[in-house]
């Protein structure tokens, strides 16, 4: 491993003990992608031999990539770690889907709100999630350790100085603490550790052919039989590969022969566009990102 | 040379550092065609810069600072070239965002100052250097942007050159590179500019690639301050932390402090596997060889050359937060992972960060530096801040509202902490207590001027004297008129006026009296101070709750006519806040309860108190 892929761990590693050592009831969001499985073993390597002490949770809006809850499962499993999933099965139940909602709105309500949920049930105090400050322009301004204020408002005007390596995790009833222990990684870097530890991946990262189909300028896969078709709409077979994963109607494929670790960090160092571009809801205003968050999104 | 270079970028508003980033990012080729895009669609919405590209807006994410053009927060950039990685803090200039530049500057090793050509050193510019100096950074570009716009004169770039090169030495910066650059038009940032043939250093790219950053301090051995225990069986307990300094290996001894034991590395465990040895900037899992005393907040180091102990420092700080730090407050400390209640015992003097001279205050305000003393209600190990950043830096946070309000380098101990030792006596507090038949307390009375105080007080120390027992009565009025008639209203002073109260009032208690306490005392981090000096069940909080409309409508003294008139400033419930208790031990409402009962109340409170203290003998 490279001496700054070392110095990355090396910090993250620190907080994820600090997150720990300074909360009452830690909650790892695990969402099964790279960043979360780049995350989660960060963690098992900071309380090794001890399975890290916090359990992991997935918000399932119920419209993820097939492939990504069997992998979810079974990684789960095998970290001896305790697996929360939550559904905003309330407004499942009103019917509430990717296809007939904007995304804005199919976003806050089985992502956000649902988040919310489950944290308030869970009781949690701090919260660890694998957000970068490389992914997003209001997202470089994070803290490592972000306060929330009662019902998990972001306010980025009332964040706390946070200096060297001391981090303020003191809260009153009702507020939280998120964790990103991986605030200083670029994609770059986290692909180039996936291949320097040989971490385990969803497949869908890897280019395979698939099917897909053509929906504004991007390649769409169609994962499973709930998704309708348009009047014309035929899948076809293409070789693509995902560089972010998440529920796939919302998740744009990109053209791609790379099906090794190599293959995609050489593709990641040449790319033109940013890995969020795949990800519909980000579009939606200027300053989209930034709304989420105020609102509690991760 | 490191492989990654951390480095924050300053200087005042308007110099153009926002567009400095962004123009170091696109010439970077680290802008993805979408940000681009995004870019171009906020350029004609949002720009300064007409129909051309405002790279400003490549850095400034949050909306409401695009629509105001000013950086209010941190952000931090990342991009690479094929020599170095670069983490670069991107801070504001505005006078009141000068914590978040301490923030930046806290983990960079240089910082690039950028100032506008046309306006030459700004206060900000002196500030800045000020700050980053006093966060340990040695190495200092000077950016003298908007070149362009004084038609790379020569002239004016050596004025400003050479006006600074006085702070740079006055601030002991082990290197200085100015770069006359044009971030605008990306002169000088990755290629030379043809307009300033007179230049002969580096493009800001090429210095950035280059620099030697490290510092030059006399190595230490071997520390590391424990964050975690991780004990998941009964047969392994390893010590978790980062190494703050030197290199271990299975086998060397070292020592707890505090604690002082002395063991060995029994193994260094790591994902899977064991290493023979780990050095500065790892985190680690260390088993020792004995079973010593070690939790968060130890710090594990060499044997024969241990860190440092003490529970008085001298130490720099930053107030980060609008509630200023006063003297005789007390704060949690985090330093490292020890965590301590510090009670900043004198402010030295305040840094005026423009000039560096010392001024005599009473009181730190928001952005401001002030030597201070600090003791904490413990011993904890430490370095000083030049020697090691990670063992010498800490932060208080307020006790009630959970803010950060202050930051804080230690510059040494303050020996006489070692040699300061509490008399021995043999007639203790309990001893005079027994002698009266009694059990010593603190009843102190909070609430606004007029709301009843004195005259509970009054009432309640007759009806206890009666009972054979001896008293005393510390009353705001009568104290202000000797021991703190020095003191005024401010909140500064009104700080030191409780803590002396306070003081006299556990010489009392220590004394075996029973000791009321009159006083306003609006703040509730003083009342919180003044419990923290008193054992478990002596203090006892008595809010006397009387609406303010009920308080001025009596105004036996005429002061709250006059406060409203504007000839008394600073009045508690008028112009200065009155923060109630949150669980005091009594809740007097006197609006609906007589005097009478008020006393009978707190006599029957204390009677059942000492009845519970009984049984528990």
């Amino acid at each position: 491993m490279s001496g700054y892929l070392a110095s990355l761990e090396a910090e993250s590693i620190e907080i994820l003990r600090e997150a720990v050592a300074l909360a009452e009831k830690p909650v790892m969001m695990y969402s099964i992608g790279k960043d979360s499985s780049v995350m989660l073993h960060l963690a098992r390597k900071a309380f090794w031999p001890a399975a890290p002490p916090f359990p992991l949770l997935h918000v399932d809006t119920t419209w993820k990539f097939r492939e990504m809850i069997e992998f979810r499962n079974r990684i789960a499993r095998e970290c001896g770690m305790k697996l929360l999933v939550h559904t905003n099965h309330k407004r499942k139940a009103e019917g509430v889907n990717p296809f007939t909602y904007d995304s804005d709105t199919y976003t806050g309500l089985m992502k956000t709100e649902a988040l919310k949920q489950a944290l308030d049930e869970g009781g949690f105090d701090l919260i660890i999630g694998g957000a970068r400050r490389d992914e997003e322009k209001s997202r470089a301004k994070e803290r490592i350790f972000s306060f929330r204020s009662p019902g998990h408002r972001w306010d980025p005007k009332l964040q706390r100085p946070e200096l060297w390596n001391i981090y303020n995790a003191r809260i009153h009833p009702g507020e939280s603490i998120r964790v990103f222990p991986l605030s200083n990684w670029t994609e770059a870097d986290i692909w180039q550790y996936i291949a320097a530890e040989n971490i385990e991946i969803v497949k869908l990262y890897f280019a395979a052919m698939r099917p897909v189909v053509r929906r504004s300028n991007q390649w769409i896969m169609v994962d499973d039989e709930r998704m309708p078709l348009n009047l014309g709409e035929t899948p076809e077979m293409k070789m693509v590969r995902f560089r972010t994963l998440g529920c796939y109607p919302l998740t744009a494929a990109m053209e791609s022969t790379a099906t090794t670790i190599a293959e995609i960090v050489e593709e990641t160092q040449t790319a033109r566009t940013s890995e969020r571009q795949g990800r519909l809801i980000d579009h939606d205003q200027a300053a989209s990102m930034e709304k989420k968050k105020v609102e509690g999104y991760f | 040379m490191g492989d990654v270079l951390r480095f924050i970028t300053c200087g005042s508003v308007d110099d153009g550092k926002s567009t400095l980033i962004g123009r170091l990012l696109w010439e970077s080729k680290q802008v993805f065609e979408d940000h681009l895009s995004a870019l171009e669609r906020d350029s004609t919405r949002y720009g300064t810069q007409g129909d051309a590209i405002d790279f400003a807006l490549l850095v400034d994410g949050l909306q409401s600072e695009r629509e105001q053009s000013i950086t209010i927060d941190v952000a931090y950039r990342f991009f690479a070239t094929p020599r170095r990685r670069f983490i670069v803090a991107d801070t504001p200039g505005h006078e009141q965002y000068t914590r978040n530049m301490a923030t930046g500057a806290s983990t960079s090793e240089l910082a690039v100052l950028v100032v506008n050509a046309g306006k030459g050193l700004q206060v900000q510019t002196h500030r800045h250097a000020r700050i980053v100096s006093l966060l340990g950074i040695r190495h200092l570009a000077m950016a003298i942007n908007k070149m362009d716009l004084v038609d790379w004169d020569q002239e004016v770039f050596d004025r400003i050159v050479e006006e600074f090169r006085p702070v740079v030495r006055e601030l002991g910066f082990q290197s200085f590179q100015p770069i006359p650059v044009s971030a605008l038009n990306g002169d000088n940032i990755t290629e030379s500019s043809a307009a300033a043939p007179w230049y002969k250093g580096p493009t800001l790219l090429n210095y950035l690639e280059e620099v030697d950053a490290t510092t030059d301090v006399p190595d230490l051995k071997f520390r590391m301050a424990v964050q975690l225990v991780n004990r998941p069986t009964h047969d392994f307990r390893g010590y978790c932390g980062r190494i703050a300094s030197g290199q271990v290996k299975a086998g060397d001894r070292v020592r707890v402090v505090p604690g002082g034991q002395e063991t060995k590395i029994r193994s260094i465990v790591a994902w899977q596997s064991e290493l023979p040895s780990a050095s500065a900037g790892e985190s680690v899992t260390l088993c020792l060889a004995d079973e010593v005393d070690v939790s968060r907040g130890s710090v594990l180091s060499t044997a024969g050359d241990p860190v440092d102990l003490s529970d008085q420092f001298e130490a720099r700080v930053i107030c980060l937060s609008g509630h200023h730090l006063v003297a005789g407050r007390s704060y949690l400390m985090n330093l490292h992972t020890a965590q301590a209640v510090a009670t900043i015992t004198a402010i030295k003097h305040r840094v005026d960060a423009r000039t560096g001279s010392h001024e005599a205050a009473r009181a730190l305000e928001m952005n401001d530096i002030g030597v201070v003393n600090v003791s904490t209600d413990r011993a904890v190990p430490f370095e000083p801040y030049e020697r090691c950043r990670r063992l010498g830096s800490f932060i208080l946070v307020d006790r009630i509202t959970n803010e950060t309000v202050g930051a804080g380098m230690v510059d040494f101990s303050l020996r006489r902490a070692a040699n300061i030792h509490w008399q021995h006596v043999d007639i203790n507090k309990q001893a005079r207590a027994e002698q009266k038949l009694q059990k010593p307390v603190c009843l102190w009375f909070t609430g606004l001027s007029a709301s009843g105080k004195s005259t509970i007080a009054n009432l309640l120390e007759k009806r206890v004297f009666a009972a054979g027992k001896h008293t005393y009565m510390l009353d705001g009025d009568n104290v202000r008129h000797g021991l703190n008639r020095d003191l005024g209203f401010t909140e500064a002073d009104r700080t030191e006026n409780i803590r002396r109260v306070t003081e006299v009032a556990r010489l009392m208690v220590d004394a075996g009296l029973v000791t009321i306490v009159s006083f306003i005392s609006p703040y509730r981090a003083e009342r919180e101070l003044a419990r923290s000096r008193f054992e478990a069940g002596e203090f006892i909080e008595v809010f006397v709750d009387t609406p303010l409309e009920i308080c001025e409508q009596r105004d036996p003294k005429g002061l709250y006519a006059k406060a409203r008139r504007g000839d008394l400033k600073n009045f508690t419930g008028i112009d200065s806040d009155y923060e109630p208790p949150v669980s005091p031990e009594v809740h007097l409402r006197t609006a609906s309860e007589p005097v009478e009962q008020c006393v009978d109340r707190i006599l029957q409170m204390l009677e059942q108190a000492g009845k519970r203290e009984e049984k528990a003998q």
